[in-house]
């Protein structure tokens, strides 16, 4: 490709370990090479910086504001903070045209199912940002019998944001970190993302009202207690 | 604006078999409050909202409150008498000590006070610009005379209020017209504000617990739970 | 009775007699349209809008019933933000209970810390130096102005508009926003009330940028009114939709602006005429129709009085403690006894009832939510109107789930 006019996708992350298997190695450039030939015009990159670069550039997020938090999101996306220059142009409001679920806001137990619905009716390449110490863990409500104890007891999530609420360049901070995250991913092997591996389930279990709790009160596929392990 | 005493005497003139006495709050806010009983709570209403003078067309707030059966230990003062000649024992709680020669035993008897449901009415006047009035109203007891009058068709803002009272405290209101949870989801089966109710057990993880959540916690833990929290981060 | 229609091939839209089976006698809406009888029903269609809805304010649901797009029936449902505040305040100290009160209403911490202060110390007999008093009265009607911002920036939100006036509402938002951060070190969790004053004092650099902000509103809101106020658009589609009778206020204990935009003068700053609010020179706007334009207009006049007040409070206030140095903080136990405590917040009468059995827990702990108790009569407001009105209604009625939910 040699265009000069063509954007100039980021650089990629220097990778210590060899390419996956299952794809052609690319060419054994230096970066400084590589910053020679954009400087005459020429453009080298592989499929999967594109791809990603792509990605990552326009991930639209789901209008989808629970509690305070959401202030703080759309705080965000007006035009102190706009987070539209980060590619996050429109929010919008149907679940089947959003890429990130932004779970801003105290997950009650009553409103977990509808979550984890609207989880499934996103499309893949689908992502998740638990913005907020409720979203996290439950937050200052965890003592409480409606709070879930953070979303990612049903539903895979990518980027946590701490805070209460997070401050609106927080939740950009988390955004760029997303954005390097998927900048990172391979596109092939295991490490490859979720929706082109052939294995992973497409929904996710929506829990049932139970007498006393959700049934059942967590997805064990998502999210297992992590146990303590003493040092000493 | 009258006393909640005057409010009482007007109210006892006007309904004389309804029973109404003023509770006396203590702090220094000094709200007292009317407790009225529950067979003529809606006639009582209407004709707080309706009298000229109170107007009292705003129900404000409608808070529930559970008392649940405590043990009281009254202190009972006996005295004892020396022979049986001078007289029997004297068991008023409150009895003045007679002459030095009978002693005076005090006893410690425990009495078990039932429990109830309390439901508390705040009323302003929008019209008059006065208030609070207050009533409560209370149940027979804490699991099967559970049923108030439901005071929403003198005052519309009851509904919700008294819906949630429904959810949170399981009082019962007659005459409500859409009786349903409102907060909690409809298959929920407790009655989540009562002090006796026991939360789900969904703590399996908690980074820092100390206390009622690490009490919580250690049933979840797989490895050895930490003994002082204090002392050591997990 | 409707008489019965002509057979015929028109292929014309068929309309319903606009208000369906709750108003037959209007007349039909355009000479093009001809008239179905009201026996011709078809069937009913029930909606659930919500909780996830871009129009809802939060995860508000409200499940309508439909006939055609005219609204016969709605019942809002709620508990999908029930945080369980109430049994946690149940839980925590009186003043650990503080933070939590920030997160009822989101928008407007200031206003919330105050309720709840003025009700401990009202149940705790506690006195409040006059300096605190003035800077409170300052908070919470820059907190007024910032919730009547936005709601104006929400209802056009909701009329359509796709965000651009809410653009301009948040610029103002950002500007208070700056000046509660400085203050009190957060954005919108502010704790900054204390049982006896504020937490801490305000510098003589912040009073001289609040006023700066004071003196600058006015002309945003001309700027703002200039667009909006006058706006054929915004004046048909809101005159005229959700027409509240002050009788039905009353009784459905609705409080705030909405309760005033429907003739009622009832304002608890001169009602009760808690903290300094005697020495303020204000007037209390009132609306005559009622309806969704009203509640708009209320906000924007009041708006108006609040920087009046706020002009008078940053003149008027006095050197001096904001907090008694002898307070009591820690280990707060107010006498056995119960008080409840209101103030007028931006969305209506804000109360706490609290009941203390001396222990430094409350025994009961209560939150009189006015978004709450003005949803009450929600149902009375949307029946008849099509759906895009019932968004607007909801609109007008200035909700926040965290404190109808609690």
């Amino acid at each position: 490709m040699s265009d000069a006019a063509a954007p100039i996708p980021p650089e990629p992350a220097p990778r210590a370990q060899p390419a996956p298997a299952g794809g052609p190695h690319p060419p054994a450039i230096s970066s400084a090479e590589r910053d020679e030939l954009r400087r005459q015009g020429i453009l080298l990159t592989s499929l999967e910086e594109l791809y990603n670069w792509g990605r990552s550039n326009s991930v639209w997020p789901l209008q989808f504001g629970l509690a305070c938090c959401a202030i703080e999101m759309i705080a965000a996306s007006m035009a102190r903070f706009d987070i539209a220059r980060f590619g996050s142009e429109v929010f919008r409001p149907s679940p089947r045209q959003a890429d990130l679920l932004i779970v801003s806001g105290t997950v009650t137990k009553k409103m977990a199912p509808q979550v984890v619905r609207l989880w499934n009716q996103m499309p893949e390449p689908k992502y998740c940002i638990a913005m907020g110490a409720c979203a996290i863990s439950g937050g200052p409500f965890k003592q409480g019998y409606n709070v879930l104890k953070g979303i990612d007891r049903f539903i895979p999530v990518d980027i946590y944001i701490p805070g209460c609420p997070p401050r609106p360049e927080a939740l950009l901070h988390g955004l760029i970190a997303l954005q390097k995250k998927i900048r990172g991913q391979t596109l092939s092997g295991p490490a490859a993302p979720r929706h082109l591996r052939a294995e992973t389930a497409c929904t996710y279990p929506v829990p049932a009202f139970g007498e006393h709790d959700l049934l059942p009160p967590k997805n064990p596929a998502v999210w297992q207690p992590p146990s303590l392990e003493r040092t000493d | 604006m009258e006393t909640p005493e005057q409010i009482r005497d007007r109210l006892l003139a006007r309904f004389p078999d309804a029973t109404v006495t003023v509770v006396a709050n203590p702090g220094p806010a000094a709200q007292h409050s009317l407790l009225v009983d529950p067979a003529r709570a809606v006639e009582i209403a209407t004709f707080l909202r309706d009298d000229p003078a109170l107007r009292l067309d705003f129900c404000s707030n409608v808070t529930g409150l559970d008392w649940p059966e405590r043990e009281v230990v009254e202190t009972i003062r006996k005295t004892v008498p020396l022979s049986p000649a001078t007289g029997a024992a004297d068991a008023s709680p409150a009895s003045p000590a007679v002459e030095s020669a009978t002693p005076i035993v005090e006893e410690k008897v425990k009495r078990l006070q039932p429990g109830y449901l309390e439901v508390v009415y705040h009323l302003y006047s929008m019209a008059l610009k006065h208030g609070p009035v207050i009533l409560r109203l209370r149940t027979g007891n804490r699991t099967d005379q559970v049923s108030l009058p439901s005071l929403t068709p003198v005052w519309r803002s009851c509904e919700f209020q008294e819906r949630e009272v429904f959810d949170l405290f399981g009082v019962a209101f007659r005459g409500h017209p859409d009786l349903r949870r409102i907060l909690m989801w409809d298959e929920f089966r407790d009655h989540p504000m009562r002090k006796d109710y026991a939360e789900p057990d969904d703590y399996e993880w908690e980074p820092t617990p100390h206390e009622t959540v690490l009490a919580k916690a250690r049933a979840h833990y797989s490895s050895p739970a930490p003994d002082a929290p204090a002392a050591q981060s997990p | 009775m409707m008489p019965e229609p002509p057979l015929s091939r028109d292929p014309a839209p068929v309309a319903r007699t606009p208000g369906g089976a709750l108003a037959p006698d209007l007349p039909p809406a355009g000479p093009h349209l001809r008239q179905v009888p009201d026996s011709f029903h078809g069937d009913l269609l029930e909606v659930s809008m919500g909780p996830h809805h871009p129009s809802t304010h939060g995860v508000f649901r409200m499940v309508v019933t439909l006939d055609g797009e005219t609204i016969v029936k709605l019942k809002p449902v709620f508990g999908y933000l029930h945080r369980n505040h109430e049994k946690l305040g149940e839980n925590t100290t009186y003043l650990a209970s503080m933070p939590y009160t920030d997160r009822l209403d989101y928008l407007n911490s200031m206003t919330n810390n105050w309720a709840y202060a003025l009700a401990v110390e009202k149940l705790a007999g506690l006195t409040v130096p006059e300096r605190a008093e003035y800077l409170r009265i300052i908070l919470a009607e820059l907190s007024r102005l910032l919730n009547h911002t936005c709601l104006a920036g929400f209802l056009l939100h909701d009329c359509g508009t796709s965000g651009t006036p809410l653009m301009y509402a948040f610029r103002e938002r950002e500007r208070i926003l700056d000046l509660f951060e400085s203050l009190s070190g957060s954005r919108m969790m502010c704790n900054f009330q204390r049982f006896g004053g504020c937490r801490t004092d305000a510098s003589p650099e912040w009073l001289e940028a609040a006023r700066r902000l004071v003196d600058g509103y006015g002309r945003f809101l001309d700027e703002f009114e200039a667009l909006i106020t006058g706006n054929e658009i915004v004046m048909a589609r809101l005159q005229g939709s959700g027409i509240l009778r002050p009788d039905l206020a009353t009784s459905a204990g609705v409080t705030g602006p909405m309760l005033r935009a429907s003739g009622v003068n009832y304002d608890l700053r001169r009602v009760d005429g808690y903290g300094l609010y005697p020495r303020c020179d204000f007037r209390i706007p009132l609306g005559n129709h009622g309806d969704t334009y009203d509640r708009y207009m209320i906000r924007v006049l009041e708006m108006r009085e609040s920087i009046k007040i706020l002009r008078q409070a940053l003149r008027d206030i006095p050197a001096g403690p904001v907090l008694d140095p002898k307070t009591k903080l820690r280990g707060f136990r107010p006498k056995p006894g119960e008080a409840y405590g209101r103030i007028e917040g931006p969305k209506g009468e804000i109360g706490f009832y609290l009941v203390s059995d001396g222990s430094p827990n409350p025994y009961r702990y209560r939150v009189r939510p006015p978004s709450f108790i003005n949803l009450t009569i929600l149902e009375d407001l949307c029946l008849g109107h099509t759906v895009a009105d019932a968004v607007i209604i909801l609109g007008s009625v200035d909700i926040v789930l965290g404190e109808v939910d609690r």
